[in-house]
């Protein structure tokens, strides 16, 4: 769609435009060249010489056991968290839409996860999961569970889910109200008095008219397990014990800063930009079709 | 029927306040551990509420002699952390309409392809180009500065989005009007979109403070000075790996961290809320 009204001038808009523009080259474009170009060498262990070495970087991610267990971490990971955001979210905004009273005082509460940062939730939780000082350790370890996720990796792997999970779902939770609240009541009504039961109403209208939100959220928490979880995964586990929760994300990071191999990371990061961009798109599809301007 | 009504919504209630005590129990815990001393939080026999040495924790924190990392006051991390904030947010909020205006009310060569590029920085962020986006700052000198902490955050496809948006949704009519008025670009951008913008500002400008304020990669790689760290950083240098972490002051700080932009979001609900669904359409 276009304005039928537009002001003709050959030098304002570029002048508009210039900052964005200019940033974004600076600080995105020029970045992700530099990182596909640095994806196909190699330097040597003194970082004196490189040399051009087409597509082995790559071929030697897929080689890295550490890799494949890092894009194994990141499913397991990206999949529950939003498993688990979409179910329990779901729950409290179905009880949220069915109340008159108190309902802002609900959405307050819930959306205050939301504003803490991730490395502040991760500082929360790991202290929570502490052994032998968080509260909800000694409850585990008094019901004889050696919890301890400083050497066990299921346990350390639970503790980011569940860190990443407790941020997110007041994300859930304001567009399944929202989406829940533009149900016409005249529809549910209807099939109440044709006599359907509450859970037949759930399944056969509810869930139907809340799918593309469903869908919408599940991209969106995708979206945020793989790139905005990097401040909880380093204030709990490190990625670790081993590479247990490094996923895809923290490995560019530890390849890239921490061991300097610039090669391997910059080949991981453009693996990551090829997924954001498949993601990007089938989200804007998505979008397409949903809303009509 | 009455009655089962009844006993449903109450049921409701009850659960969400399960739910609620769920949800706020990480964050209701850190003010109980703030209140103790650390001797009790060390025992591990913290109860459920609050202790006695509340007062005492805080003073600690906040006086301005004694640091809470290496040589740094509190009053220094919290205020990096509210200039980067400013910056990122009226940074972003600014380039961003600017951009906006000139796509929507402007032909020009190149358009689509200036649209086109805003549209691929949503396909670049900051996670998949740590190295080389460092490495650029560095060699702008911007390590260890506010220019460094904030210029690289501040271009964004999606604040450009909405406030496209929200433009294609003005009628035209405002925009014959003041044309035949005789107004300019310039007029009509001040004195008609700015004002009319205002909601989606506001919008906004809550969810741009909230990202603004939690960055912590980003000024992770940044900063090696510690008196250009924000609050959050300081926050996670604070644990210690060899058990001496001062947990009950950590606490303190954490919620002093989180305090900000959570009274924003609380505050500003009714926008953020607004802000957060029109922003993902």
């Amino acid at each position: 769609m276009e304005k039928r009204a537009i002001f003709n001038s050959k030098l304002f808009p570029y002048f508009f435009l210039a900052p964005q523009l200019l940033i974004s080259f600076a600080f995105f474009f020029w970045p992700a060249l530099i990182a596909i170009w640095q994806s196909f060498q190699e330097e040597d262990a003194f970082g004196l010489n490189t040399e051009f070495v087409w597509f082995d970087n790559y071929i030697e991610i897929f080689k890295d056991s550490n890799y494949i267990t890092a894009i194994i971490v990141t499913i397991i990971f990206s999949i529950s968290v939003t498993a688990i955001c979409l179910i329990f979210s779901l729950f409290l905004a179905g009880l949220a839409n069915k109340i008159k009273a108190g309902k802002i005082f609900y959405q307050t509460l819930i959306i205050c996860p939301y504003a803490v940062a991730p490395a502040i939730a991760g500082v929360l939780w790991f202290f929570l999961f502490s052994p032998s000082i968080g509260y909800l350790a000694n409850i585990l370890i008094k019901n004889d569970i050696h919890w301890n996720p400083s050497l066990n990796g299921n346990h350390a792997l639970i503790l980011i889910i569940l860190s990443a999970s407790w941020k997110q779902i007041s994300y859930n939770f304001l567009f399944y109200l929202a989406s829940l609240q533009s149900i016409p009541k005249s529809l549910l009504e209807a099939a109440s008095i044709d006599g359907a039961s509450p859970l037949r109403r759930f399944f056969d209208i509810i869930i139907p008219m809340i799918s593309p939100t469903t869908f919408f959220l599940f991209i969106m928490n995708m979206i945020y397990t793989f790139f905005d979880t990097f401040g909880i995964i380093y204030t709990t586990t490190h990625g670790g014990p081993g590479y247990s929760t490094t996923n895809l994300v923290y490995k560019v990071y530890v390849d890239g800063i921490v061991n300097l191999n610039l090669g391997s990371s910059s080949a991981q990061s453009v693996i990551l930009m090829i997924f954001v961009s498949f993601i990007t798109i089938l989200h804007f599809r998505f979008v397409e079709k949903k809303v009509h301007y | 029927m009455e009655e089962n009504q009844k006993f449903s919504t109450a049921l409701s209630h009850f659960i969400l306040i399960i739910g609620i005590i769920i949800i706020t129990f990480p964050i209701y815990y850190a003010l109980v551990t703030s209140s103790q001393s650390l001797q009790t939080v060390l025992s591990g026999k913290t109860t459920l509420l609050p202790g006695g040495n509340f007062l005492e924790n805080y003073k600690e924190i906040f006086s301005t002699n004694k640091n809470i990392i290496q040589g740094i006051s509190i009053w220094r991390l919290l205020l990096n952390s509210l200039i980067v904030t400013i910056c990122i947010t009226f940074g972003k909020t600014i380039i961003s309409i600017m951009s906006a205006y000139a796509i929507v009310y402007f032909k020009f060569p190149f358009q689509k392809t200036a649209f086109a590029l805003i549209f691929l920085t949503l396909m670049l962020p900051i996670e998949v180009r740590i190295v080389p986006t460092f490495q650029m700052a560095s060699s702008l000198n911007f390590l260890d500065s506010y220019q460094g902490l904030s210029v690289p955050l501040i271009a964004s496809a999606t604040a450009t989005f909405l406030f496209r948006q929200f433009f294609m949704s003005i009628p035209d009519e405002l925009c014959e009007a003041a044309r035949i008025d005789g107004a300019g670009p310039l007029r009509f951008f001040f004195d008609t979109i700015l004002p009319l913008s205002k909601t989606s500002i506001a919008a906004l400008f809550v969810i741009l403070f909230i990202y603004g304020w939690n960055q912590y990669l980003w000024p992770l790689l940044i900063t090696t000075k510690q008196s250009m760290g924000t609050i959050i950083i300081a926050l996670t240098q604070m644990i210690a790996n060899d058990g001496t972490t001062p947990w009950h002051l950590v606490m303190g700080v954490a919620l002093i961290a989180m305090l900000p932009p959570i009274l924003v979001v609380v505050l500003m609900q009714k926008w953020f809320v607004k802000g957060l669904i029109d922003s993902e359409k």
